[in-house]
C-alpha cells in the first residue's frame, strides 16, 4: 500500500485519530492560542527600498533613479530607515513592537515566482520538491483543538500557500457574512467512495465546522482602509474576532513584481500594506488580541539591487520583512544586504535562512519541536518577549 | 463479460474487483474491445474526453465496440476552430509604431491589451460552448496546460490567439512537430525569454522548462545540460515588426554543445530531437495523459508500454490516446468517478449539458478565473496542477453558487444570476480584470436555461435515470420525495459527485 492509499483508507475509517496526532499528544501542549497572521507580499517586495540602508553608498550607486532619498528615509537609526509611505508603522517601531528582519533568504535562490514561493510555501530546500504547505506539516503534527473552527483561514484568494496540502483543515473566504451564507450548501456526511470524492466531503466538514464557529459581524471601532487590502484585514479581523479558534489567518497583498516604474507603485503598496497594519494592530487592540497575535510579512524574493532599464527592478534573492505584535521584541534583526557582495546574477547574499523565521513561529510562538516540520534544525530568532 | 462486469459490480468489494479486472486483463485481453459499450460506457468515454453527454450521442456510442467509439471519437478532430475572434484581437503592433508613441498612448495600448485578453479568453471559451468536437477543446487544453504561456506576461492577444491556434493543429497530431512548432512559437519565446537568450548572455529559461516539464522531467538531465542546450537556442527570437519569429543569425552561439553527453551539437533543433530520442519523454506525455483522462493514479508498466509505442509510431499522438481510451483501465469501475472536473470543464459541461443560451460568454471566464482556472493564463509554467487541489472550501463553495444561481430560476429569462446583488461582486473579486461595468450584469441577463429544450430531450427520464446521465456515480444525497424536475436537477447538480467525472 503506498503512502496516498494509506492516508485515503484511513480517511475513509469513521472518526479516528491519526498516527501522528497520537504520537504528539503527550508533547507539551502547544499553544494554538497565540495566533499567526501572514501577510504575503505577492511578486516579490523590493526589500531594500523598504528598508533603506540610506548610509550606503553602494546603495545610491546602484539605483541612481529609484533609490529612496536620504532626507526622505524614516530613519530608525544611524544606518537604516523605512521607506516614506511606511510612516503608518512608525507608532509600533517606536513602542517597541516592530521587528525587522534583514537579509532573509536560502541557499541556492531560485528566481522564478512560481518555484521560489513554493520553497518559502512548503519550507523546502532550493533542490527539493514538496506538495505540502509548511504549515500544514505543523498542523499535521500537532493538531489544533478540535473545537478549532478551523487551523487556518486565508482570505481573498483560493490559493492556499503556506496552509496548503493534506494536514489542516483551511478556510478560504472572501468575506465573512458571504461565507455564512453560502456555507449552507455544504453539508457534510460520511460517504465512502474515490479519493477525490472523499476529499470533497472532508472540505464539506471543514466548510460545517467553521461555518457554526463564525458568528454574527463584530463592530469594530477601528477604521480599516477603504482598499481591497484594508477590506482582508477587515475581514481577517472579522475572524479573529469570532473567537471561534483558529491558528493562522493569512492575506495577501498583490502588485510588488515592480519590473518597470517601480517608484509610484511601490509606494502605493508600501503605503497600503502599513496603513493595513496599522488598522489590524488597532483591531486585536480592540479585541484584546494584540498580545496574542503574531504578524508576518513574507515573499518569493527580494529584487536586484541594481535597478533595470525601465525604471523598476528584476527578480532578486534576499530580503526584508516585517514581524510585528504586542509580544514582539522590536528592533532589526539579521543583517543589512552587503551591496559590495553581489553574486553573478547582482544579488547581495542572505543573511538570515527564511527557516529560522519559521522555527521562531513554530518553537517561540507554538512551543513546538520544530526540526520535525522544517526537516532539520533551524536556531529560531530571539524576536519575542518571555 | 459485459454481464460478469455488472454482477460483480454488485457482489464484490473494491478489492475483489480490482482482482476480477486483472485476471479479465489477463484472460480475455481485447475481448473487451469486440462488443458494445453500451450507454454506461458511452458516457463515461464522452464526459471525459468532452465536456458532457448529450443523450444523443450517447445511443450512437452505444452501439459500437470500444475502438469503433475511440475511432469515431478521433474522426471528429478538428484542426481548426470552427469561430473566429474579432479580427483586432489577431492584430500586431509594431514595435517601432510602438517605440513613436508617447507614454500616454502606450498607456491607452496597454489598457486595450488587457481588455483584449479578456475577449480572447472568452473567444476560446465560446468556442468550446459550441464545437461539434469537444475532444479538440480538452486536449487544446491539455497542451495549454502543458506548453503553458500565458497573457499575464505575453500581453498582445495575437501571439496567445495564434499559440492557441498552433496547439489545436497538433492537438492530435504529432508530438515532434508540435515540440517543434512551439519552441519557435512567439507567445512561447515571449513567456520563457528566449527572446533575450543571446550568444555570450544565455537564458536558460526556456531551456530548463524544455527538459524539465516539456520531455524528460525533473531529476533527468544535470545544469551543464541546461546551460549547453540554452546555448543551442540563443538567437531564436521574434521579429518586433510582424510578431513572427525571427532566427537572428548575429546572437546565435555557433559553438559546439553536449548535451546529455551527446556532443557536437549546434542548434535547438538537434536538441529537441535528442530528447525525443529519450523514452523518459514519451513517458512523461502518457503520464500526463493518464493523469487527465484515465485516473490519478497512472500504471507504471502500462505508462511505460504505450510510452514505447507512441515513441515507435513516431510520437502520433493518436496511438497514445488510443491506446489509453481503449484500455481496461479507463473503464475500470475503481476508476470512475476518479476525477474532478476543471472549473471549465464543469461550466461548459453544465451549459452544454442543460442547453443554456449564452450570449457574451464573459461571465464564465471570470467564474472559471475565481475557480482557479484563468483560460490563457496559467498560474505559472507547470501548468494547473488540477485533480484533487481544484477544490478546496473556498472553490467549493464558488462551484455550488455558481451551479445553485444557474438553476435557481428558469423564468423568467436572465433572473436566474441577478439576485441578491452576487454578479456585481464577481466582477469586483476578479483580479486584474478591469471588464467594463455593466458587461457581466449585461452578458447575464442573455444567460438562459432553456428547460423544455432540455426536457424534451431526455424523453421523460425518471429521477434515477436521471442521476445516471449527470453523475458519474451514486450520489451522496440520496433523492428524497418525488421533486419536480427542476428541483431535481438542482438537488443532482450540488450533489459532491456532480464536480466529479
Amino acid at each position: 500500500m503506498d503512502r496516498r492509499s494509506f492516508v485515503s483508507a484511513m480517511a475513509a475509517l469513521p472518526v479516528l485519530v491519526s498516527p501522528a496526532a497520537w504520537a504528539v499528544s503527550r508533547v507539551q501542549p502547544t499553544a494554538y492560542g497565540n495566533l499567526l497572521v501572514l501577510i504575503e507580499l505577492k511578486g516579490g517586495n523590493d526589500g531594500l527600498n523598504t528598508v533603506v540602508p540610506y548610509a550606503d553608498e553602494a546603495y545610491y550607486a546602484l539605483r541612481p533613479r529609484l533609490a529612496i532619498a536620504r532626507d526622505e528615509v524614516l530613519q530608525l537609526d544611524e544606518r537604516t530607515g523605512l521607506h516614506p509611505a511606511l510612516k503608518p508603522l512608525l507608532d509600533l517601531w517606536r513602542e517597541g513592537e516592530l521587528a525587522i528582519v534583514q537579509g532573509l533568504g536560502y541557499p541556492s535562490a531560485n528566481l522564478s515566482h512560481f518555484r521560489s514561493i513554493e520553497i518559502w510555501d512548503t519550507a523546502s530546500r532550493a533542490d527539493e520538491y514538496l506538495t505540502q504547505g509548511w504549515l500544514s506539516r505543523a498542523f499535521a503534527a500537532v493538531p489544533t483543538p478540535r473545537s478549532f473552527a478551523a487551523d487556518a483561514v486565508v482570505v481573498g484568494s483560493h490559493d492556499l500557500g503556506p496552509v496548503a496540502g493534506t494536514g489542516g483543515r483551511v478556510i478560504a473566504l472572501a468575506d465573512t457574512e458571504r461565507f455564512l451564507r453560502e456555507s449552507r450548501l455544504a453539508k457534510p456526511v460520511r460517504h465512502a467512495g474515490s479519493a477525490a470524492l472523499r476529499h470533497i466531503m472532508s472540505v464539506e466538514r471543514d466548510i460545517a465546522q467553521a461555518a457554526s464557529g463564525f458568528g454574527a459581524s463584530h463592530v469594530f471601532r477601528t477604521e480599516f482602509p477603504r482598499t481591497p487590502f484594508g477590506n482582508a484585514v477587515r475581514t481577517a479581523s472579522q475572524v479573529i474576532a469570532a473567537r471561534a479558534g483558529v491558528a493562522v489567518v493569512k492575506v495577501s497583498l498583490n502588485g510588488f513584481d515592480t519590473h518597470s516604474n517601480q517608484a509610484g507603485s511601490h509606494a502605493r503598496l508600501l503605503k497600503d500594506l502599513a496603513e493595513g497594519l496599522a488598522s489590524l494592530r488597532h483591531a486585536m487592540e480592540e479585541l484584546g488580541r494584540w498580545d496574542s497575535t503574531l504578524v508576518m510579512t513574507y515573499a518569493e524574493f527580494g529584487r536586484r539591487p541594481r535597478q533595470n532599464m525601465s525604471g523598476g527592478t528584476d527578480h532578486g534573492t534576499a530580503n526584508a520583512h516585517f514581524v510585528a505584535g504586542g509580544r514582539v521584541k522590536g528592533g532589526l534583526y539579521g543583517a543589512a544586504p552587503n551591496l559590495d557582495r553581489l553574486d553573478g546574477a547582482g544579488n547581495p547574499p542572505f543573511a538570515v535562512d527564511f527557516r529560522e523565521l519559521y522555527a521562531t513561529v513554530l518553537e517561540r510562538w507554538w512551543g513546538m519541536e520544530a526540526s520535525g516540520v522544517l526537516q532539520g534544525r533551524h536556531k529560531p530568532l530571539e524576536l519575542l518577549r518571555g | 463479460m459485459q454481464a460478469l462486469l455488472v454482477v460483480d459490480r454488485k457482489s464484490g468489494g473494491p478489492l475483489l474487483l480490482n482482482l476480477l479486472i486483472a485476471c479479465l486483463w489477463v484472460i480475455w485481453g481485447g475481448a473487451a474491445n469486440a462488443a458494445p459499450m453500451g450507454a454506461a460506457e458511452a458516457r463515461h468515454l464522452l464526459v471525459r474526453t468532452g465536456f458532457f453527454a448529450p443523450p444523443a450521442e450517447v445511443e450512437a456510442y452505444a452501439a459500437l465496440d470500444r475502438t469503433a467509439a475511440v475511432e469515431r471519437l478521433l474522426a471528429q478532430v478538428r484542426a481548426e476552430p470552427v469561430t473566429r475572434p474579432a479580427e483586432v484581437l489577431d492584430r500586431w503592433t509594431p514595435r517601432s509604431q510602438f517605440r513613436a508613441w508617447p507614454e500616454e498612448e502606450r498607456r491607452a495600448w496597454l489598457r486595450r491589451t488587457i481588455q483584449q485578453g479578456q475577449d480572447l479568453r472568452g473567444w476560446w471559451f465560446g468556442e468550446m460552448l459550441v464545437t461539434p468536437s469537444p475532444f479538440t477543446e480538452r486536449m487544446t487544453l491539455f497542451w495549454h496546460s502543458h506548453f503553458v504561456s500565458s497573457l499575464q506576461k505575453v500581453r498582445p492577444t495575437r501571439l496567445m490567439y495564434r499559440q492557441n491556434l498552433l496547439l489545436r493543429k497538433h492537438a492530435l497530431g504529432n508530438f515532434r512537430e508540435l515540440l517543434h512548432a512551439i519552441a519557435r512559437d512567439p507567445a512561447m519565446i515571449v513567456y520563457l525569454d528566449n527572446a533575450s537568450n543571446r550568444k555570450g548572455q544565455p537564458n536558460e529559461n526556456f531551456a530548463r522548462e524544455l527538459m524539465e516539464l516539456f520531455t524528460l522531467g525533473e531529476g533527468r538531465f544535470s545544469e551543464q545540460d541546461v546551460k549547453e542546450a540554452a546555448r543551442a537556442f540563443t538567437g531564436w527570437g521574434i521579429d518586433g515588426e510582424t510578431g513572427e519569429f525571427l532566427f537572428r543569425a548575429g546572437v546565435h552561439d555557433e559553438g559546439p554543445k553536449t548535451v546529455l553527453g551527446r556532443g557536437g551539437i549546434l542548434d535547438g533543433r538537434e536538441v529537441i530531437d535528442l530528447l525525443l530520442d529519450q523514452p523518459q519523454t514519451a513517458e512523461t506525455i502518457v503520464r500526463k495523459l493518464w493523469r487527465e483522462f484515465v485516473s490519478p493514479t497512472p500504471d507504471a508498466r502500462e505508462v511505460a508500454r504505450i510510452a514505447a509505442d507512441l515513441r515507435g509510431a513516431d510520437y502520433d499522438i493518436r496511438i497514445a490516446v488510443r491506446a489509453l481510451l481503449t484500455s481496461n483501465a479507463f473503464y475500470a469501475e475503481a476508476n470512475r468517478a476518479s476525477l474532478v472536473k476543471s472549473p471549465v470543464e464543469l461550466l461548459v459541461g453544465t451549459l452544454r449539458q442543460f442547453k443554456f443560451e449564452v450570449g457574451d460568454p464573459f461571465p464564465f471566464v471570470v467564474m472559471s478565473r475565481q475557480l482557479g482556472q484563468d483560460l490563457m493564463a496559467p498560474p505559472n509554467v507547470k501548468g494547473w496542477v488540477g485533480g484533487e487541489a481544484w477544490i478546496n472550501a473556498g472553490t467549493l463553495l464558488t462551484r455550488k453558487r455558481i451551479l445553485e444561481r444557474l438553476f435557481r430560476s428558469v423564468e423568467p429569462r436572465g433572473a436566474s444570476m441577478m439576485s441578491d446583488g452576487g454578479a456585481p461582486r464577481m466582477v469586483a473579486e476578479a483580479a486584474n480584470a478591469a471588464p467594463p461595468p455593466g458587461r457581466f450584469q449585461q452578458a447575464m441577463q442573455e444567460v438562459w436555461f432553456n428547460e423544455a429544450a432540455w426536457a424534451a430531450e431526455l424523453r421523460g427520464a425518471d429521477a434515477s435515470s436521471l442521476a445516471r446521465v449527470l453523475l458519474p456515480a451514486t450520489p451522496v444525497h440520496a433523492v428524497a420525495g418525488s421533486p419536480d424536475r427542476i428541483a431535481l436537477v438542482r438537488q443532482l447538480t450540488l450533489d459532491p459527485v456532480y464536480q466529479l467525472k
